[in-house]
């Protein structure tokens, strides 16, 4: 029985988020209301997503105060903690890929078909043409296709033709491209790279532990972040970490754990 | 002439990289553009009070769900007898329909919206989509007077009052009753002792709150609510009310155009004749 002691705290996360979003549609709860998009914590704490608001202003919006500060609020908040927490922790799309990516290696699928390679950049490119599309069309692109939001909203009210998305997405991830939407595809993972680049939280590697068994990378959905294992004692240092804390839980030897990254010594 | 590879240069190779992303990109901005054109909704949604003309209201909100929460969730909407709520006058647009994912919308026909008091779903806006001063009076208060989500539309054809059946149904349920409908007093000819009372929509007053469309007794409601924006029609400009003395202010400073040209040294009656024969 491998250790699932990060996965089974990420899903509780994950659920738990969830179960207050519908409670506050369907039983009128008040600990945190709305979407992933935009939030309200006790009915007086606003909560936005930064991405969300850069395409409404790049769409030509003049917002409220509110939502300025809620986007702020949840920059700080992933920014200090650092990694792209809100997609493995948060996200409920990750519930989605990570079960793509667990029946992927039941089923040997990447040994048994043809790898396709697309670049991990696309991300990026990802959030530029969504905020170029925002500017032209006059609405926020990514939010009219967000997966994120579709299953965020279809689990408070319904999903309707929404859940062919998810399901479009899962089949990607699963025969298509490897960790396809959340590793490679995902604007919002982009923006989660880049707010999170300098956070506190890191995984470190403990090059002495190591008995290069590779299980970590089997799991790894940004495998390229694990590049110094068994070369390097260090800390995971590349902004596309989701901190998810899988690593760990699959290592027998002790060789990887969290960390709280020290600024003053580098 | 043998088979020779050709020789691909750094230059070269880093053009064709160039011409390559920025193709896939154009690619992906006309397609994602493309998708954005088509996911704008329906010209007759009806959105929640307040909100921000259709245009501006779709790039400002963040579908973040509040208003229709707050709608389902507001006291008044809690049934006495089982203390549950009632289906909200909001909804979520979902995919693949004719209002904008996630945006908020109603359905008058279904669940019209009931003017609270409070206006629950309009402060708890963050964007500002929904526009808390559009819906505040004077005296800085909120008030469901303001409110302006559409303009009920009376099809005088269907309509079972026009035909001389006595119905009041939308009438009675009019939160502004007497105000935003009135019914009009004719004789009826055809029987020639009997009374017409023909629902009249005024558009001063109307907030397009459809519980007349909710109420109408025929098959598909006679009288229903539209945007205003597809409700009306435009007279432009050019029409000025000779009788209006608020429309004449518009023309206050408006000068007379005399076209002058070669023929206007004649009067009409001459130039007009000019050339005729009556041999």
């Amino acid at each position: 029985m491998t250790n699932m002691k990060y996965l089974l705290l990420r899903r509780i996360t994950q659920i738990t988020l969830l179960v207050l979003y519908f409670g506050a549609n369907a039983y009128g709860w008040r600990m945190l209301s709305g979407t992933l998009s935009g939030s309200s914590v006790l009915g007086t704490i606003p909560l936005s997503d930064p991405f969300a608001v850069l395409q409404l202003l790049a769409a030509g919006a003049v917002l409220s105060f509110d939502v300025l500060l809620g986007a702020v609020i949840i920059t700080l908040f992933y920014g200090i903690i650092g990694g792209r927490a809100f997609c493995s922790w948060v996200c409920p799309v990750n519930m989605v890929t990570d079960a793509a990516a667990w029946l992927r290696r039941k089923l040997y699928i990447d040994k048994i078909e043809h790898k396709v390679w697309v670049t991990r950049n696309l991300r990026y490119y990802m959030v530029v043409l969504a905020l170029l599309v925002s500017f032209v069309s006059g609405l926020a692109a990514f939010e009219i296709i967000s997966p994120i939001t579709i299953l965020n909203r279809g689990v408070i009210f319904g999903f309707g033709a929404g859940a062919g998305l998810l399901v479009a997405i899962f089949l990607f991830d699963l025969f298509v491209l490897k960790n396809g939407w959340c590793g490679h595809v995902c604007p919002l993972g982009g923006v989660h790279s880049l707010i999170g680049k300098y956070g506190l939280l890191e995984v470190e590697h403990n090059h002495d532990n190591c008995t290069l068994c590779m299980k970590c990378k089997d799991v790894c959905p940004e495998v390229q972040v694990l590049n110094m294992i068994g070369k390097r004692s260090e800390g995971v240092v590349k902004p596309e970490c989701t901190n998810c804390g899988r690593c760990i839980d699959v290592c027998d030897d002790d060789a990887l754990g969290f960390h709280l990254r020290n600024f003053l010594t580098k | 002439m043998g088979k020779q590879k050709p020789v691909i240069s750094e230059r070269r190779r880093f053009f064709t990289s160039v011409a390559h992303n920025a193709g896939l990109g154009v690619l992906g901005g006309l397609v994602w553009a493309g998708y954005a054109d088509k996911a704008q909704s329906s010209p007759l949604t009806l959105r929640p009070p307040a909100a921000l003309a259709e245009k501006e209201f779709l790039r400002t909100c963040i579908k973040c769900t509040l208003c229709a929460e707050a709608c389902l969730n507001r006291p008044s909407n809690i049934d006495r007898e089982t203390g549950r709520p009632r289906p909200a006058t909001l909804k979520i647009a979902k995919a693949n329909t004719n209002v904008t994912i996630g945006t908020p919308y109603f359905v008058a026909a279904d669940v019209p919206c009931y003017m609270c008091d409070d206006i629950p779903c309009v402060p708890v806006c963050p964007t500002g989509a929904l526009d808390i001063a559009s819906v505040t009076n004077d005296k800085g208060e909120l008030d469901y007077r303001e409110m302006d989500m559409g303009l009920a539309v009376v099809d005088q054809n269907s309509c079972i009052a026009y035909w001389g059946i006595q119905c009041d149904a939308c009438y009675r349920a009019c939160p502004l009753l007497d105000e935003a409908i009135k019914l009009k007093y004719d004789r009826n000819d055809r029987t020639g002792k009997h009374a017409f009372l023909k629902p009249i929509v005024d558009m001063n007053v109307c907030t397009g709150c459809g519980l007349c469309e909710k109420a109408c007794v025929t098959e598909k409601p006679s009288i229903f609510v539209h945007p205003r924006e597809v409700a009306l029609g435009r007279p432009g400009s050019h029409y000025v009310k000779g009788w209006d003395k608020k429309d004449q202010e518009r023309v206050r400073d408006a000068k007379a155009i005399h076209t002058i040209d070669k023929r206007s040294e004649k009067k009409p009656v001459d130039y007009l004749n000019e050339g005729v024969s009556y041999d």
